[in-house]
């Protein structure tokens, strides 16, 4: 079992949440109750990483984030350090991956929310933040839930992206995923089956977690 | 920016998505209600002073204080407007419980203190008891009382309610309606209800406000506009059922009448010198201002304006029946009244019977011809 890569998976995974999670609440209640031109386009992008190849996204990820892109060259002036084959680009190739778990849930959960009940707050003098956090979030709940451990669950399951950003570096970017292929290729089995089988049960937890919240709160506000 | 108290006033002008053009005004301590069909604009009008709409144009003044005026750029927030806003689906917060959904329009208070004042205002609306059920867990008409007492607890500057009483049933809805007339004489602010029942209307307000295709067609007391509707349009909107095409004749100012010819009739209406001797004018009576002679013994009231004509339609309803009569010498459209069903028996209306009635003069109401560009 290695440790190194199952925390650094974990940390990774912990690190996308808290990011994408304001990302996921922001963009989400924007696109479930904004109507504006290109908004079809925006949603579709936002999408994209769900039917895109891990290894395509994973390519322009590099491209973008890499020494000889502007971002790049701009991070490396700014930190003293590259992006790619880092902790801190894996985390942003990460949050992108991860985009469409984040914001999808989240956006039909807000779209659930009758428009009527938003204006009724507003009526009742509530600031537009007491809003978000009484009335839309406690019933968005379950989206916002569902968003979370989609995006921890994904994050601990993806493979192809950080290989391709991150490389291979232990205790730096080789996740809980990337080390069981290194076992299977180094023919320990042992190793590797350990392994998908603690990945295995985090992910079924999570999960199964996850939908037990979600179908009580969903008892409980019936 | 302050303005002298008068009330609530707005005018309200936009071309979509629904086009309005109308002006209202509701001193406080009054009711006022807006009345139209689907689609006449009402609850728009209501959105626009909740400011939940953006008109193009129009300024709306309330208790003093302007909260839209658009060639100045003034445009109040929703949460910035004393509103107390009881909406048609009631709109309250589904996870939150009855006395929580009044809390959370008490503003930034103390706990206890929002506690303390959200159960006076249950009490108001006689829900003491059900403070802690979740909205899930009252009736709609437990639900409405939660929505009139978080609508009260911003101590708003004007009430708007929203076809409030259009989702419970009859016997709830009479109840809801005198728990409504009482709680108005402990208010002091405009109260504007939005209604497609005009009985709702005439039972609980002081004024109303024809609405239609987003403009106001006649704005004034219940009684007033029921006896005397502006247009055909209002008539036809206030189920006028008795409305006719005759000419002005003459007018007796000493005798205080106006003849107007009806087909082969003279009629004598009260004196209405707005329209001038030979104009074409459309003229109206309540079904209640036509009088049933009795067959048994005349009376000096059966001269007036009397007409013949046979019984074509004899619906009960309840305690009184809807009688329709094709009028002698006028085919085209029946005259209705209606008469309590013991004075149908007593004269033995049937279907194909005979009657003479007398149209009050009184009640003979002059309006300007039918241009056909309304239609209800």
């Amino acid at each position: 079992m290695d440790w190194s890569a199952f925390g650094l998976s974990l940390e990774l995974a912990a690190w996308t949440v808290a990011l994408l999670l304001p990302v996921g609440i922001v963009v989400g209640r924007f696109l479930a109750w904004r109507r504006f031109r290109g908004k079809g386009f925006v949603e579709a992008a936002l999408a994209l990483p769900l039917v895109l190849p891990p290894t395509v996204l994973g390519y322009y990820v590099l491209v973008i984030l890499g020494d000889n892109s502007p971002i790049g060259r701009a991070y490396e002036t700014l930190v003293g350090q590259s992006l790619v084959f880092t902790f801190q680009g894996l985390l942003v190739a990460s949050v992108i991956v991860n985009l469409p778990f984040a914001i999808q849930p989240t956006q039909r959960a807000f779209e659930a929310v009758p428009i009527e009940v938003r204006e009724a707050a507003a009526c009742c003098g509530m600031s537009q933040w007491r809003i978000l956090w009484r009335i839309e979030l406690p019933l968005a709940w379950r989206g916002v839930l569902t968003a979370i451990v989609l995006t921890f669950a994904h994050t601990i399951g993806e493979f192809g992206v950080v290989l391709m950003v991150g490389g291979n570096i232990p205790g730096e970017t080789k996740t809980i995923a990337i080390a069981i292929y290194d076992r299977v290729q180094a023919l320990d089995n042992a190793a590797a089956g350990l392994m998908s089988a603690v990945l295995l049960i985090i992910s079924l937890t999570a999960i199964g977690l996850a939908f037990a919240a979600t179908s009580s709160i969903g008892r409980r506000n019936a | 920016m302050r303005e002298p108290d008068s009330g609530l006033a707005a005018r309200i002008q936009q071309e979509t998505p629904i086009s309005l053009d109308t002006s209202i005004a509701c001193p406080p301590d009054e009711v006022l209600a807006l009345v139209g069909p689907s689609g006449s604009g009402k609850s728009t009008v209501l959105r626009c002073i909740a400011g939940l709409n953006r008109p193009t144009r129009g300024r709306i003044v309330c208790r003093g204080e302007v909260w839209l005026d658009t060639e100045k750029g003034v445009r109040v927030a929703p949460r910035h407007r004393r509103v107390g806003m009881v909406f048609q689906s009631y709109a309250l917060f589904p996870h939150l419980t009855a006395i929580e959904n009044v809390m959370e329009a008490l503003g930034d208070r103390s706990r206890a203190t929002r506690r303390g004042e959200a159960r006076r205002l249950l009490d108001l609306v006689h829900l003491a008891g059900l403070e802690e059920r979740k909205p899930g867990a009252l009736s709609g008409g437990q639900q409405q009382r939660v929505a009139v007492a978080r609508a009260l607890a911003r101590d708003p500057e004007v009430l708007l309610l929203d076809e409030p009483f259009s989702a419970v049933d009859k016997a709830t809805r009479q109840k809801l309606y005198r728990e409504l007339a009482e709680l108005r004489q402990k208010l002091r602010m405009p109260v504007v209800l939005v209604t497609h029942d005009l009985d709702e209307a005439i039972l609980l307000a002081d004024r109303l406000c024809i609405l239609h295709r987003g403009r106001t067609l006649q704005e004034g007391a219940p009684f007033e506009i029921l006896a005397r509707p502006a247009s055909v349009d209002v008539a036809r909107l206030i189920d006028l059922r008795n409305v006719f095409e005759g000419r002005v004749i003459e007018h007796r100012a000493s005798a205080g009448i106006t003849r107007v010819s009806w087909g082969p009739y003279v009629l004598e209406a009260k004196y209405q010198p707005a329209f001038a001797e030979g104009e074409t004018v459309a003229w109206a009576i309540q079904t209640a201002k036509v009088i049933l002679h009795r067959r048994d013994r005349p009376s000096r009231g059966d001269r007036e304006n009397p007409i013949g004509g046979g019984v074509e339609e004899f619906i009960p309803l309840g305690e009184t029946a809807s009688v329709a009569m094709k009028v002698d010498g006028i085919p085209e459209l029946p005259l209705f009244m209606s008469i309590p069903l013991h004075v149908a028996a007593r004269n033995r209306i049937a279907l194909g019977e005979r009657v003479t009635v007398s149209l009050l003069a009184e009640g003979i109401h002059l309006m300007p011809p039918d241009t056909g560009a309304g239609g209800a």
